[in-house]
Order: structure tokens, then sequence, then C-alpha cells
């Protein structure tokens, strides 16, 4: 990776930024609802009292000026006091994100260690019933909606067999000292299996619901990349060459069809991040995602701008990391 | 072409011989019978040609013979023997062991058929670990890539141990040709298999590849199946050829014979396409039409559409017959022909 190609990325996230600025900003002005009342709601506040709070958060101001005041602070990396937490959104953002991360990668490598597999067994045995098995899951994978899945998968494991907790990321009792903030990691580093062994039965679910349509799209992607390289002369002359067929599979040719996975990988890691506010709120999981759906019904403005700023860098960040990616599998191409 | 030879190494038996081979692949059209009744026999340290144009089934024919026919294909009759080992007998494991180290095959196009995503060094040391029994397990790594830059060094890449770590896509078209050849004798084979060695390469790199493959068959007195379109190739590297015209052998014998006084007409016609040095205002006459569809033939000669010679008598099956020594043609009017 060349210095110019980072440089040429990060100055095309300048663009991408100021435009999802705009675009929350317009959404959240023109959506019905003050967050005023939202707040005073159960109290019986004075139209007076009401004046005073929309003065003292600024909401009485017009809405260009409004826009002005929150990108000038952002510059700064000021992105203003959450409404109902009364604390600066960045901290409230910050104390929610390693779980919202935790539940993405293990989503992540579970769509990895699900569909590479099952991509490389129902190319190989094509038309076998690995590989229609396969297609019909990544039917039902794609077209089923997360939180059915999820609410499935509850009244499964957690209802009916009680095998898994229902919702939360941690029992009472498992105080472990924070170090990566990622529970299932810190219960590990700190020695405490038990409360390992805690964190991942509430992780499992979750992880599982929202890997479910990551995964279906990459095993056909995985599918497809490795019968294409089945197909070509070097898989050939490979074969030619009298090394075992296990080598072939998974040097030869994997390393050549984990390229297209790899790289979609990457970039629908973004659509995770959707993902996981659906999923979040199903299996009550305290991450971003929760929080901000939370956020958009209370009209805490402040919150769910800074989150959406947020989910665009990581949006446009995981595509540059994709091209990386690519570039370091595919010694052929060089950015 | 099992009859008597005229080379030196005349009185051994062959290292390869193919009998009655008929290699068949199932298509929506019908059962296409790519190679149909196939005798060749290879000598040891013999180079022998095999020209015909695309689609005669030189390709498919060592394909079965390396048991590498792409599926749905498959070798439907006939013998294989290598050594004396019934190659169509071979479980996978067999093959496994044969391959690479016993038949070593390189193909047209190195670019293709070399990895992209593995690096020079590992393209050549998977071959050697995976034959290498002589080798102790102590330093095995050490001695396999040892080996692997000598026959770099042996295929004439300059700096081999420092280039050796390279990906394919770093080397020229020439270098990344030899690289292939090098993984290819690596292990010694009896027997190499070049598939058109040359056709994806420039004119003035070819002959640098061609001449590079006979010396390598001297010192590693290997024999050589070379595979081409072209008679020039023939006539200055092998000892024998075969020419093979919609799945068949239509004429073979020892080279120098074979286009001195070529019997068959196809064969007649394969030559009177090299332009000559000494005669450049002769117009070349190319072959009319084309080759039939390899689906239900029979009952006549195959190259009957095409045959300035064809007779009502053209119309059955023709074997081989001896036309000279050594030499044999699928033509009934040999004799009618040349007068």
């Amino acid at each position: 990776m060349k210095p110019l190609a980072l440089i040429s990325r990060i100055t095309q996230l300048v663009p991408v930024l100021l435009g999802v600025s705009v675009i929350v900003f317009v959404m959240m002005a023109l959506t019905p609802g003050d967050p005023v009342e939202i707040m005073l709601a159960d109290q019986q506040a004075t139209p007076e009292q009401v004046q005073a709070m929309r003065h003292d958060m600024g909401l009485d101001r017009p809405a260009l000026e409004r826009f002005g005041i929150f990108l000038s602070n952002a510059l700064t990396g000021d992105f203003g006091l959450s409404f109902f937490h009364r604390r600066p959104v960045f901290d409230v953002i910050a104390e929610r994100l390693p779980a919202t991360i935790e539940l993405t990668l293990a989503a992540l490598l579970l769509a990895l260690a699900i569909s590479i597999p099952l991509g490389v067994v129902a190319a190989v045995k094509k038309n076998g019933v690995v590989d229609r098995l396969a297609a019909i899951g990544s039917l039902f994978g794609t077209s089923l909606p997360g939180f059915w899945f999820g609410i499935i998968l509850i009244i499964l494991f957690a209802v009916q067999f009680k095998l898994l907790p229902v919702s939360g990321r941690l029992d009472f009792g498992c105080e472990v000292p924070p170090v990566t903030h990622l529970m299932t990691v810190d219960s590990l580093l700190r020695g405490r299996p038990s409360c390992f062994a805690d964190a991942l039965s509430h992780l499992i679910l979750p992880a599982l619901t929202l890997s479910l349509p990551m995964a279906a799209v990459l095993t056909r992607v995985q599918r497809s990349a490795m019968l294409e390289v089945l197909r070509s002369d070097y898989i050939v002359f490979a074969e030619a060459k009298g090394i075992s067929r296990r080598r072939i599979l998974w040097r030869h040719a994997l390393k050549n069809a984990l390229v297209p996975t790899v790289t979609v990988a990457a970039i629908e890691t973004g659509s995770l991040l959707g993902g996981n506010m659906v999923v979040e709120t199903v299996f009550g999981w305290p991450g971003l995602g929760r929080l901000v759906v939370e956020s958009i019904f209370v009209r805490n403005y402040p919150l769910v701008q800074a989150a959406v700023l947020l989910y665009a860098v990581t949006y446009v960040l995981l595509n540059f990391f994709a091209d990386v990616l690519y570039t370091t599998l595919n010694p052929r191409v060089r950015l | 072409m099992h009859s008597t030879r005229s080379s030196a190494t005349d009185m051994s038996a062959p290292l390869l011989s193919v009998r009655s081979l008929k290699t068949c692949f199932p298509t929506r059209a019908g059962l296409v019978t790519a190679v149909d009744g196939v005798d060749l026999d290879v000598y040891p340290g013999e180079c022998l040609g095999i020209v015909g144009e695309s689609g005669s089934g030189k390709s498919v024919t060592f394909a079965s013979v390396i048991g590498l026919v792409r599926s749905p294909g498959y070798v439907a009759e006939g013998s294989i023997r290598f050594g004396g080992v019934d190659l169509r007998r071979l479980d996978s494991n067999g093959w496994r062991r044969l391959r690479g180290r016993d038949i070593a095959m390189t193909m047209q196009d190195a670019l293709t058929a070399l990895n992209p995503a593995l690096t020079v060094a590992e393209q050549i040391e998977e071959v050697l670990l995976a034959h290498a029994e002589d080798l102790p397990k102590r330093g095995r790594q050490a001695a396999v890539r040892e080996r692997a830059i000598e026959m770099l060094r042996l295929v004439g890449i300059p700096a081999p141990a420092k280039r050796i770590d390279d990906y394919p896509h770093q080397f020229s078209g020439g270098m990344r040709q030899r690289i292939m050849i090098a993984i290819a004798l690596s292990c010694r084979p009896k027997l190499l298999i070049a598939d058109e060695p040359t056709t994806a390469l420039d004119v003035t790199i070819q002959a640098q590849v061609l001449d590079l493959i006979s010396d390598l068959r001297r010192e590693l007195g290997m024999s050589v199946v070379l595979i081409t379109h072209d008679l020039g190739v023939v006539a200055e590297h092998t000892d024998r050829v075969a020419v093979m015209y919609a799945g068949q052998v239509v004429e073979a014998g020892p080279t120098r014979e074979l286009i001195d006084r070529p019997k068959h007409p196809y064969t007649r016609g394969l030559i009177g396409l090299i332009p000559r040095l000494s005669d450049l205002d002769a117009p070349i006459r190319p072959i009319e039409g084309q080759v039939p569809e390899l689906i239900g033939l029979g009952g006549i000669c195959r190259f009957y559409d095409r045959c300035e010679f064809r007779a009502s008598k053209c119309r059955t099956d023709i074997s081989m017959i001896d036309v000279g020594p050594d030499h044999r043609a699928r033509c009934i009017r040999v004799e009618e022909i040349l007068q």
C-alpha cells in the first residue's frame, strides 16, 4: 500500500462524512416529535419550563444554525451532550461500543467459520447433498428476517431447552476487571473460565442470528469462487505434480478462492452494523445498536448524529480494509 | 508404429504403450469420442512428436495417459501400460505417486499453469516433498530448497537462489515456461509430456525452450512426448512422429521418413502448408473444410469430406497399414495416390 493511496482514501472520507451529516440532520429535523416533550411527558411541565429546556438544549435556534454549531463542534471532536444521559455523547458511545464490537467480531468469525468450509465442500462435491443443503440454507439465510430468526432461537434454546440465557451480556456476579472490554476475551485474560463460559453462552445466540445472512452470502461467494478456481489450469497442473488432493484443495485452490470471500466479508461487515440494531434489541444486548434505536425513539439528536457518523466512518474504513486485504491475498494486484 | 524401429534404443521395450485407447465426453449433443482407437508407443530416451490441429485428440490422449481427463470425460476402452504397469488399474493413491515422479506434464501456457498466489519456491518444493521418500526427514526442508534452486539453475533462471521466492507474475513469459519445466522435471521423471510448450511464446523464445527440453532429455535420459501443431518443431526436435486427425492416429513413423515421404493425404496437406524458403513464391494450399464432429463417426474414412483423393471404397472403417519401414498410415488408397 502506497502512502498516496492512503491519503486519497482519507480524502474521500471528507465528502462522505459531510453528506452523511447533512442527511442525518435533515432526517432528524423532518421527523415529527420533540425530545423535550418526550422527556417531560409524564411531568406536568408549564410551557415556560418547556421553553426554558428547549433554550437550554439549543433547540429554539433555527435548524441551519444548529447544523452549523454541530459541524464546527464535531470538527473539534465535540459531539455535544446526550439529551437523556446528560453526559458527553462521546462517553456514552464509548461505553456501549465494546459490546457491539464483540458481537460483530463474533458474528464475523462465525460467518467465516460456517461459509468457507461449506462453500468449499459445496463446490468440490457440486450437486451433492452438502451443496444442495447449502443452497437451501443460503436461501433461508438471506430471506429470513433477523429478528424472527433470533426469536426462534430464543424460543428453542433459551425457553424450550433452557440451554442458553434469553438476553443480556453477562450474569451478575461476573465482574471482570476490563482489559479489552470484550467480555469473552477479558474473562480469559483474567483467568476466569466460568465467566468466559457465561459470556460465551450470552454471546452465541445473538452472534449466530447476526451472522446468518452474512454466512449465507459468503457461502455462495465461496462456492462460486472455488468452482471457478477448480476449473483453472493451475489446478490441473498441480494434479499432474502428484501432490495430495487435500493440498490442492486447501492450499492451491482455497488461497485463490478466498480472495473474493474475504473481500466481500470485509464489505459485508459494514452491513452487520445495521443488523446489530435489530439483533441487540431482540436479545437485550447492551451495545451501540440498541442505544441508537432507543435514541431514535426519544429523538436524542446528538447521539444519533454521532453514532451514524461513526457508522459511516466504519463503513468507509472497512471498504478500504477490503482493498488492502485484496492486495495482500492477491500478489498480482498492487494498489 | 510398434514394429521395428531404426533408432539407437532399438531392442528395448516401450516405456509407454497405449493400445486401442478410447476416451469419451458425454455432451448434450451426444457422446463425443475425442480419442478413438489410438495406438502409441514411447521408447526410453526418445522424443515422440504428436501433431494435429485443435480438436484432433492429441491433448486428450495424453490427459488419458496421465489420468487427468477433465470431468465428465472418461477413458472408455483400451490399455495404457507404463513400465509394465497397467495405469488403468491404478487407484487415486497410485496415480498420485506416479504423477510428477514417473510421468510429468507441462501445459501450454505457464501463466495459467502456475498458481498465481503461491511463490515459485513453494510450487517446486511441494513436488519434491510429495515424492521425497529418499530424503532424510531431518533437514528435508533445506535439502528440498537446495534441489529446487538447482532445478531453476538447470533450466536457466538467472540468480535462482534470489528469485525463487518471487511469484510467477514477476517473471517473463519465457522464464515462466522454464519454471514450469523445472517443476515438471524436478523429480527426474521417466516421461515428460510437453503439451504445446511453445504456443504461448514469442518465436525467438520458442527455439530456446525447445532446445532446453531437448538438452534436458539427453541430460536426464528421459523420454519426451512433444504435442504440437507445428510440423517445423516436430522436424527439428523429434525422433518419431504420430499425426492425429479427428481422434485417431492417421500416420506414424520416423520423423525424417514421414516428413520426406508423407503417405496420408492429411499429412501431405499439412506439409504442403509449410512455406519453404527455397520456394517462397509457391502458393500455400490450405486443406479445405473442417474437422468433423466427433459424434457417431464410423463406417467412413474420417478425412473423407476434406480429401482430394476420396473414392467410394473409402466409405468404410479404415485401419492402419504398413507403408514403409516402421511407417504406417490410415489410408487404403496410399498406393494409388502415390502413383
